[in-house]
């Protein structure tokens, strides 16, 4: 955080310029956590560990490359928040969507898996 | 009123400030700053070239339109009373005889990745004002783009050769083309006009227009190392958008 200071105290247009390493720390985190989450794959887990490990490792991919990569660790907190908050809107298009697909299969149960079952169970 | 209630209420009122403004002071000046930022009748971003927050916003924008991708994704996958074909063994690669899941989607993760890590390099080289190495550094970083579009056109053939259409495959829910192709489609087209940007980027830079501020050929705009950064946030934001296509699309 002490570039933050930095630039910031720099004045009109202040640049993102850090120290070369924390690109290849952060490169090379990304690629542990992507073998990591191929090996979720690879190795067959099931069930929650298998969606709990993929989403940690997705949004921990997710946060470093938007913190480093994209230098919003380092920017002013008014760009954050007009960036990064917006996005949450779409948790509720995610319920929205999930409440909906249940209704679908379940209609899909009720209307169309006994007609497909009805010549049978009419012999 | 009484005066001595209204008394306490000013007894309250002091307190109240007094113990906002020592509680708050650390945390409340970083919110103070997005207060001044947003209510000065002037730029909003202080001492952020304008560029930035424009992609930023576009960017924004674009996130909508992933989320909506994949959250009708979610609802269709989810809604369909036929079976999912397994992503596993549907982008698996047989290797010497091994049938390897995920092998090429893997493959083109590390790619991508890489090509994110030459563009933060880049922009790093950029604001150094060392013009081979950045010049070098995106010419990489366009042509590990370009490898993954490849990769892409290859995946894209082996599946429709083995029968999967928007409206159907051999495997399972019919829903699974149509997802597969808007979503990893619509990421490809990115990840292309992301390569074209490139290029023209880097020309400029090896051409000198940022050092010299040469107006641009659409803008007018004066050259700056700047727009290497704001390059860098699209080709970044292609790379984050493909971590959640893998977590969502092909791991689960």
């Amino acid at each position: 955080m002490e570039h933050a200071q930095e630039s910031h105290a720099a004045g009109q247009h202040e640049h993102q310029q850090h120290p070369l390493g924390i690109y290849f720390k952060i490169w090379g985190l990304l690629f542990v956590l992507s073998t990591a989450s191929y090996l979720v794959d690879y190795f067959h887990f099931e069930g929650l560990l298998r969606w709990s490990l993929i989403v940690i490792f997705m949004l921990l991919k997710a946060g470093l490359i938007v913190s480093v990569f994209m230098h919003m660790l380092w920017e002013r907190l008014a760009l954050v928040y007009a960036i990064v908050v917006p996005p949450l809107l779409l948790i509720v298009l995610l319920g929205i969507g999930a409440l909906e697909a249940r209704y679908t299969f379940d209609t899909r149960g009720t209307f169309f898996a006994p007609a497909a079952t009805q010549p049978a169970a009419s012999h | 009123m009484t005066p001595n209630e209204a008394a306490g209420t000013a007894d309250l009122m002091t307190k109240y400030e007094a113990s906002g403004a020592t509680a708050a002071a650390p945390a409340g000046s970083r919110w103070q700053s997005v207060v001044s930022d947003v209510s000065s009748d002037q730029r909003v971003f202080k001492g952020v070239p304008w560029g930035k927050p424009m992609m930023w916003i576009f960017l924004l924008s674009d996130t909508f339109i992933f989320g909506s991708f994949l959250v009708s994704y979610m609802a269709v996958r989810q809604s369909t009373r036929v079976p999912w074909p397994n992503p596993s063994e549907v982008f698996g690669l047989t290797v010497f005889g091994h049938s390897v899941p995920l092998l090429l989607i893997a493959i083109m993760t590390f790619i991508l990745i890489s090509s994110s890590g030459t563009m933060a390099l880049a922009v790093n080289y950029g604001y150094r004002r060392d013009r081979k190495t950045t010049f070098w550094l995106l010419l990489a970083t366009a042509a590990l783009g370009a490898s993954f579009v490849c990769m892409q056109a290859f995946e894209w053939t082996k599946l429709i050769l083995e029968g999967v259409r928007p409206w159907g495959n051999p495997w399972g829910a019919a829903q699974f083309g149509s997802c597969f192709f808007m979503i990893t489609g619509f990421h490809g087209t990115h990840v292309t006009i992301g390569v074209i940007f490139l290029s023209i980027v880097a020309a400029k830079v090896r051409r000198g227009d940022l050092d010299r501020q040469r107006p641009g050929f659409l803008t007018g705009r004066k050259g700056n190392y700047e727009i290497v950064e704001i390059m860098g946030l699209y080709w970044h934001f292609v790379d984050l958008v493909w971590v959640f296509i893998f977590a969502f699309f092909y791991l689960w």
